[in-house]
């Protein structure tokens, strides 16, 4: 306890955690900005009729073209992070419009949009804005040198829990063994520069699954390590530089990159930031005033420490959920989500709906494109949960038009990592009767292998 | 140590631009499958004569329907009816290509939609003022409307000579078919121009890549037209039970089957290469069988062309016109559904993901 208590009580210099929270919120205003360009506020959330729900979360709909105003308030509120300007305030509206666009529809899930709001809550209890930043600039008695050195540690292990999960959750049969799936996206990036025709080259596939579950498992060692870090680093962005060419993963290598920059030490990121004061005419010295913030003197700090120690517990424990499930996580993908299981499937599928009167055996097929977009049609396809969210809504719907004694059948197929095409939900099931939950769902059939 | 990183990623961010988006062409020397080679085989011995070919029997369309207009009796009818299946024929054919020039203009909407709604046709005839570029118009024109013109007016061929002389019938008639040939030459033009290259040239993987495309519309063309559009819809898979005038082409009624068989066969020799004029060359079925060497998945192509064989042996049992088919016997029209289905699930699950094309044509991002 009294090592806790030491721990606790240990500070350092609040530049790093002011650097990561002026990139952390660029790299948002970016985010969103290219978001907004590439037409995806429509083509992803307003133009689609029917959108999948999170479990627990049914109640978040898209409120139309309100959209628009959403990721308004998600970029200035990003914005606000950035400038450290009414940073609490701007925290909290960025966690919350940035995880209420992720909820509106779960066929955009990524692991790094998670990622995001995990980060967005974790700020909103850290000081990141009393050193460097427009409240400490307009608020002497905000700014702050030091902090304590948890305020550090905790977003490094958040970081630290991201790779070491995703590096264990590679090692598996298809990973290791069969260089799956890795062997059937390589091929296809024939046409990268200088790496382009290896990249069909079977020793290539398993150079690149052997290194990334290495990387992934060992890289916060290296980085934590002062003598290793400089390599460490280097290494992070060839990795992420790599990936980003050979796959569309959009922000998230920069972002993962600038947050590695974390590691490094206080007087690294001062000297970042002496430049920025050059920069914008914004000298470093006005704020390194010797002070330290207390976290415990406010209620914010005080709720903070539990809150976020809580949050670590969840992160650690959360992912291990899959454990309570029978069958081949990555066919059945129950608990799979939310658990930095990143890159690891190509699963592909075909999922064939048939509405049937119940009395009369009358049934028909349903088009699937009149009510669901390509990508909503390919993530459906291959996810139980996205299979019996949309039965119902096709059932409803029929019955809606009329439609009597309506019962809905899936007969659908999938293809995990390139094994062959096989029927996924039992095509016997009344998916009517069945409700999502989180008891393990009987009518996934199972995989064979 | 500052300057170091910041060299790192300065570095870094050069090389990201450098090569993010390069669609361009990035010719390998040791290319173990070549991309742009199958692109000038589709190109070169597919649709450069696919529409060659279908703008040829458009211009025996147009002299046809000049000579029935100088000269309207039954034989010129008759002269135009069989000049109307010629062209009809040949557009199953190219109805697959929707890139290019004819997804930009939409050439499908305007060619082939149908049922074609009679009323609406009815209603331009006797305003005689529409415009056939407005969407409303899709199913008033093309091969479905002209199929109800020369057809469906009366059963009597005579009649038809004396409705299709009146002036708004005949331009009416006019219209559509100088239309078909405008849509159909601006196609070939375009593809004659600049646009062979291009497609050639965008031989990438991205999702706007040529072949990324082209498979995507392969793949919709015979999902959406060609299962459904031609057998399903009709067999009521859709609806719960037979909708028998939704078949193609129910005025004259016999060449339902005929136009079915074209387009299929069609679908398979893209599939298998063999092009115009028996040239083949590498198409999707050697593509395959280069992925499944390189990750070691089984060779799809020849499951693919066996679940065809299977479907056409349901087709061939059915009757040449698929509307006494589903009236009198719907359930070997579903039964051949039901084969062409299964292809569906090979081509849009096992293809896609052994050649790693993506289906949904949203350009977002993954993790």
């Amino acid at each position: 306890m009294t090592r806790a208590r030491q721990y606790f009580n240990r500070h350092t210099k609040t530049a790093p955690l002011a650097v990561f929270r002026i990139l952390f919120g660029s790299l948002m205003v970016i985010s969103l900005i290219r978001f907004w360009v590439h037409g995806w506020i429509e083509d992803l959330y307003i133009n689609p009729k029917f959108h999948f729900h999170y479990y627990g979360f049914e109640f978040v709909e898209v409120p139309g073209q309100w959209t628009y105003l959403l990721f308004v308030l998600c970029g200035i509120s990003a914005l606000g992070i950035a400038l450290g300007y009414k940073y609490r305030v701007s925290a909290i509206l960025f966690f919350l419009s940035f995880t209420y666009i992720e909820l509106m529809d779960k066929t955009t899930y990524l692991n790094h949009y998670y990622f995001i709001s995990v980060v967005a809550f974790t700020l909103i209890w850290l000081p990141s804005h009393v050193f460097y930043s427009v409240d400490a600039k307009r608020d002497p008695t905000l700014t702050a040198e030091f902090i304590p050195q948890w305020n550090i540690d905790i977003l490094k292990l958040l970081l630290a829990i991201v790779y070491i999960y995703a590096g264990a959750a590679k090692l598996n049969a298809d990973w290791l063994l069969n260089a799956m799936p890795l062997a059937i996206w390589l091929p296809s990036k024939f046409d990268i520069p200088l790496l382009g025709s290896l990249m069909h080259e079977r020793w290539v596939h398993y150079f690149f699954s052997w290194a990334g579950a290495i990387y992934d498992l060992t890289i916060v060692g290296f980085l934590l390590y002062r003598r290793t870090r400089i390599f460490a680093f280097t290494l992070v962005v060839i990795f992420h530089i790599l990936t980003r060419v050979l796959f569309p993963i959009g922000m998230f290598p920069y972002i993962m990159i600038c947050s590695t920059l974390i590691f490094f030490s206080p007087g690294f990121h001062e000297r970042l930031l002496n430049y920025l004061g050059i920069l914008i005419k914004v000298p470093l010295s006005i704020f390194q005033n010797g002070k330290l913030h207390y976290t415990l003197s406010t209620s914010f700090g005080r709720i903070g420490r539990p809150v976020l120690i809580a949050l670590v517990v969840i992160q650690v424990l959360f992912p291990w959920r899959y454990l309570l499930y029978p069958g081949n996580l990555f066919w059945t993908e129950q608990g799979y989500r939310f658990s930095w299981r990143v890159m690891l499937v190509e699963k592909t599928g075909y999922a064939n709906f048939k509405i049937v009167n119940g009395e009369t055996g009358r049934r028909f097929y349903v088009q699937n494109e009149d009510f669901l977009t390509a990508f909503q049609q390919k993530q459906m396809a291959t996810q139980v949960d996205f299979i019996i969210e949309y039965a119902h809504y096709l059932g409803n719907h029929f019955t809606s038009q009329g439609h009597e004694h309506v019962e809905v059948y899936v007969e659908s197929f999938a293809s995990l990592n390139g094994r062959p095409t096989q029927a996924y939900i039992d095509p016997e099931i009344d998916l009517m009767k069945v409700k999502d939950s989180w008891v393990h769902k009987t009518y996934i059939l199972p995989l064979n292998e | 140590m500052t300057r170091y990183i910041t060299g790192i990623l300065f570095i870094a961010s050069l090389f990201i631009f450098s090569c993010s988006d390069s669609d361009g062409p990035e010719i390998q020397e040791n290319e173990p499958f070549d991309r742009s080679q199958m692109l000038s085989s589709w190109a070169d011995h597919f649709i450069i004569p696919g529409f060659e070919s279908y703008a040829g029997e458009l211009d025996e369309l147009v002299s046809a329907k000049d000579a029935f207009i100088a000269n309207p009796d039954v034989v010129s009818l008759n002269s135009l009816k069989s000049a109307w299946l010629d062209a009809y024929k040949s557009w199953q054919k190219v109805s697959m290509f929707d890139i290019g020039k004819a997804e930009e203009i939409g050439l499908r909407n305007f060619t082939n939609i149908y049922p074609a709604d009679t009323d609406l046709i009815n209603e331009n005839i006797t305003s005689g003022n529409f415009n056939l570029a407005l969407p409303s118009n899709f199913d008033a024109q093309g091969f479905p409307a002209l199929d109800y013109l020369l057809y469906g007016l009366s059963p009597d061929d005579s009649e038809i000579v004396t409705m299709l002389s009146q002036t708004n019938h005949a331009q009416y008639l006019d219209a559509l078919i100088e239309r078909l040939r405008t849509l159909g030459n601006e196609i070939l033009n375009d593809w004659k121009g600049n646009y062979r290259d291009q497609f050639i040239q965008n031989d990438g993987s991205s999702a706007t890549a040529s072949v990324d495309k082209l498979v995507n519309d392969f793949l919709f063309y015979y999902e959406k037209y060609l299962r459904a559009g031609k057998i399903g819809i009709p067999a009521g898979v859709f609806s719960g039970g037979p909708i028998s005038n939704s078949v193609e082409a129910p005025y004259s009624g016999i060449f339902s089957k005929d136009l079915f068989n074209i387009a299929f066969q069609s679908v398979q020799d893209f599939f298998n290469g063999r092009g115009y004029n028996g040239i083949s060359g590498n198409s999707l079925d050697d593509y395959l069988k280069f992925t499944s060497n390189v990750n070691g998945t089984r060779d799809i192509a020849s499951e693919i062309q066996s679940q065809w064989k299977s479907a056409e042996a349901k087709i061939e049992v059915l009757l040449p016109n698929f509307r006494d088919q589903v009236e009198q016997d719907n359930i070997k029209m579903l039964e051949a559904y039901d084969e062409l289905q299964k292809a569906v699930v090979l081509l849009k699950v096992e293809m896609m993901q052994a050649l790693n094309i993506r289906v949904d044509f949203v350009d977002a991002d993954g993790d």
